[in-house]
């Protein structure tokens, strides 16, 4: 019987990937451990190893196929068990005449690609060039860096690895091992240099590989960086960002899943962003870049991969200014983040049952924009809050006291929030996703401050 | 603890760093050394005055004892490209860099004439003019931000050199071994100061500490060290130029173990029921710094009125600090609101 190789998810995130390169063709002979194509997924090139022993009888996605789903069958391999099994193998493999290598592959290969615009995402901006959140985060280092020269990046795997993540790519071949700097694992550390260099008059981009990590940092991001300024009576500054992905990402457990934005949007001496999209990942981080404060970037690894169109040029975004995404009057929708986009799916379901959502999009946590959350509440009168994070002490939490101190004459019902389950993030499937927000739960909530 | 009579290198063979010898100084230089280790010693003196009469809050960590340290070392630096930083008893590097004794007392006492407009307090100072980065109240935190100034220093390549300085007790701390290890890597300009006064706050070094010989820390970093004799101003001086040397040829960095002692508590409201009377009272008679550096002044020839003057000016100066840090007013209200971010938004 034929075995079937299937695209692989070579990392946690991966839902498909580039089949780049074909190292078997048929009628090849491969036995475990063989290195059977080359698969671009969201983060790095990987190889892919044979498992089984037998001959490729059959390649079905032909290389350069982008797009191709994890799980769809890639290859057949005859297996060792098959009557070809001793001697068939080797003849096949001199016999190079005709593989149908390229034709057949095409065919099967066609179905597979589709570019997956997710549902609400595909937020119209004024035009400009599709970008995904990733290219949008290195062309604003790069760009920043290009005009310079105090501008670095630091960080686990940022130069040669070309980051973790893929969000440094290419940034160590055009500005080299001076400014592009790996770091050994060490958290505090690095983020002590990065502290101390900014003190100094440089400005440290400091790559976390995850937030998750910079809890080990948080005394030089908190106690250092944050409370210089202002200790020292305006004297000292200490101008550096600290980014990286922030919040849950996929089926990676408890101790790499969760949304820190409350914990440093505490801090007074710090200003907090957290972009949805690649035009406001590109804007908001030069504009983090230039600032004389401290940022702590909040990015997530969900969104990297997504593409949105970016204004064209030199494109950066005030912080501490909120947007609104959607224009609506029966209801706002306040989130950040990813959750802008579960919101503004959320809307559109809403809009189906004749509900028309506001959707209004923090963008900055510190110093948050309450101007922007009052004014849409006076104009709507209800709002919920759409938070991929814990729900004690949360942003959510901060934007419902916002509202009853300051906006409760404009509110006909309760503000309600919707976050994650209040458990550490589980790993099983089932239980991960009952954990986490999605955008029933946010129509949910909105049907009832709406009383229907 | 104190006694060490001679400095030496802990790596055999370290060519460059193999023999400490004291400075020597001149007149003016001695003048100068006894002038800056007795201004702090009578600042400290009054501090403890002023917090005793409940004008300085919080905690206040006194430098007596150590005052050789700052003084020999900083006299050695180029003050035009070389940075310091310290942790939260900082009030003589401050004062060894000549910064206007009142506007450190003023600090002291929470008054907007204060070096950090009263916001600071006695732990975190600062003076960016004289690249002196503070003054930071988190035990081991200076050291990986004193990394980030050499890093800096070397990535602007302005050849300036960054001290740290850190205590025994900051020793044990984490991020001291994450920044040694950076800084042997990219081979940073910086001079580790291990301050060991024989006490982490009440903690004698041999019940915190599996190795005591701080110099040798750095031994599996490949970071050579040296152990200096603190208690004397002129050996201080000798091994700094002998330090500096080394890591501006491009050495990467060096560890300094600097034996002192301090005579007063870890703070002012620690009682320093971990050590003797007799302890600290045999230290101050056979080690004091500054009775050190007079007895060799004596012995050079320079006057005991010459050094009588400095004693009138020294105490006319620390009675001045005082006064004006007294006297002068409290912040204005609005300064609550001020220098928490520097842009607007």
């Amino acid at each position: 019987m034929a075995i079937e190789l299937k695209m692989p998810a070579l990392s946690p995130t991966m839902e498909e990937g580039t089949l780049a390169r074909w190292l078997v063709k048929a009628g090849d002979a491969v036995k475990s451990g063989d290195i059977l194509a080359e698969i671009e997924t969201d983060k790095a090139t990987m190889e892919f190893e044979a498992v089984d022993e037998g001959v490729v009888s059959e390649l079905l996605v032909a290389e350069g196929s982008e797009g191709v789903k994890v799980g769809t069958v890639i290859a057949l391999i005859a297996g060792d068990d098959e009557e070809q099994k001793p001697n068939a193998a080797p003849a096949q493999a001199g016999a190079v005449t005709e593989p149908p290598a390229s034709s057949g592959p095409s065919l099967r290969g066609n179905e597979a690609p589709v570019t997956k615009p997710m549902a609400a995402q595909a937020v119209s901006l004024e035009g400009g060039t599709p970008t995904t959140v990733r290219e949008a985060l290195r062309d604003a280092m790069a760009e920043e860096m290009r005009a310079d020269p105090r501008i670095f990046v630091m960080g686990e795997e940022v130069a040669q690895y070309q980051g973790a993540y893929k969000v440094t790519q290419g940034l160590l071949d055009e500005f080299g091992a001076k400014r592009v700097i790996d770091t050994p694992i060490t958290e505090i550390g690095f983020a002590g240099i990065g502290a101390g260099a900014a003190m100094a008059g440089l400005r440290p981009i400091i790559e976390f590989m995850t937030f998750n990590f910079a809890m080990q940092a948080m005394d030089h991001i908190i106690n250092s960086a944050a409370k210089t300024n202002y200790m020292s009576g305006g004297q000292m500054r200490c101008p550096v960002v600290f980014r990286g992905p922030n919040g849950a990402a996929s089926r990676v457990g408890a101790q790499h899943s969760q949304n820190f934005a409350p914990w440093y949007a505490n801090v007074p001496g710090l200003i907090v962003i957290a972009p949805y999209d690649a035009a406001d990942a590109k804007g908001l981080l030069k504009s983090a870049i230039r600032c004389e404060d401290p940022v702590v970037f909040l990015e997530n690894e969900l969104v990297y991969g997504r593409s949105f169109p970016v204004p064209d040029g030199d494109h950066s975004v005030p912080i501490g200014k909120a947007r609104i995404m959607r224009e609506g009057s029966d209801v706002t929708i306040v989130s950040y983040s990813i959750g802008v986009g579960l919101a503004l799916e959320a809307a559109e379901t809403l809009a189906a049952e004749g509900i028309n959502a506001e959707v209004l999009d923090l963008r900055t946590l510190r110093p948050l924009d309450k101007g922007a959350v009052l004014a849409s509440l006076a104009k709507t009168n209800r709002m919920v809050v759409a938070e991929e994070g814990w729900p004690v002490c949360s942003i959510a939490s901060e934007i419902q006291a916002i509202c009853m101190e300051e906006g409760f004459d404009h509110l006909d019902a309760p503000v309600l929030r919707v976050c994650n389950e209040d458990v550490p993030l589980p790993y099983a499937a089932n239980l991960e996703k009952l954990a986490v927000i999605d955008a029933g739960r946010i129509v949910e909530a909105v049907r009832k401050v709406c009383y229907r | 603890m104190a006694r060490a009579a001679t400095s030496k290198a802990a790596s055999s063979g370290a060519g460059p760093l193999s023999n400490i010898k004291p400075y020597s100084a001149s007149t003016d230089e001695m003048l100068r050394f006894y002038k800056d280790m007795l201004l702090i010693r009578r600042f400290e003196e009054k501090a403890g005055q002023l917090y005793g009469l409940g004008l300085i809050g919080g905690f206040c960590h006194l430098y007596i004892g150590q005052e050789a340290v700052a003084v020999g070392l900083q006299s050695g630096l180029d003050a035009n490209k070389d940075s310091v930083i310290t942790g939260y008893r900082d009030h003589g590097h401050m004062l060894a860099y000549g910064i206007d004794p009142r506007l450190i007392m003023a600090e002291l006492t929470g008054r907007g004439a204060g070096i950090s407009r009263g916001k600071g307090g006695s732990m975190h100072m600062f003076s960016v003019d004289h690249k002196f980065y503070g003054g930071h109240g988190i035990v081991g935190a200076q050291v990986a931000l004193g990394t980030g100034l050499a890093f800096a220093h070397k990535y602007s390549e302005d050849g300036g050199v960054a001290v740290a300085y850190f205590g025994d007790g900051a020793s044990n701390q984490g991020q001291v071994y994450e920044s040694f290890n950076m800084a042997a890597l990219w081979k940073l300009p910086i001079i580790y100061v291990i301050e060991n006064n024989g006490y982490a706050m009440g903690t004698a070094v041999e019940r915190g500490s599996s190795e005591t010989h701080f110099h040798r820390r750095g031994e599996s970093f490949r970071i050579p060290g040296i152990q200096v004799n603190g208690m004397d101003v002129l050996e201080m001086r000798g091994a700094t130029d002998m330090a500096l040397d080394y890591v501006r040829a491009g050495n990467g960095p060096l560890l300094m173990e600097v034996k002192t002692y301090r005579y007063r508590g870890h703070s002012m409201s620690d009682p320093a029921k971990y050590r003797t009377r007799e302890e600290v009272q045999d230290v101050r008679e056979k080690s004091d710094p500054i009775d050190g550096l007079k007895k060799i002044m004596l012995e050079a020839g320079i006057s005991e009125d010459d050094i009588k003057g400095i004693d009138k000016e020294v105490r006319r100066m620390s009675n001045e600090a005082a006064d004006f840090a007294e006297s002068s007013p409290e912040p204005d209200v609005a300064e609550l609101y001020t220098d928490v971010l520097v842009g607007s938004y």
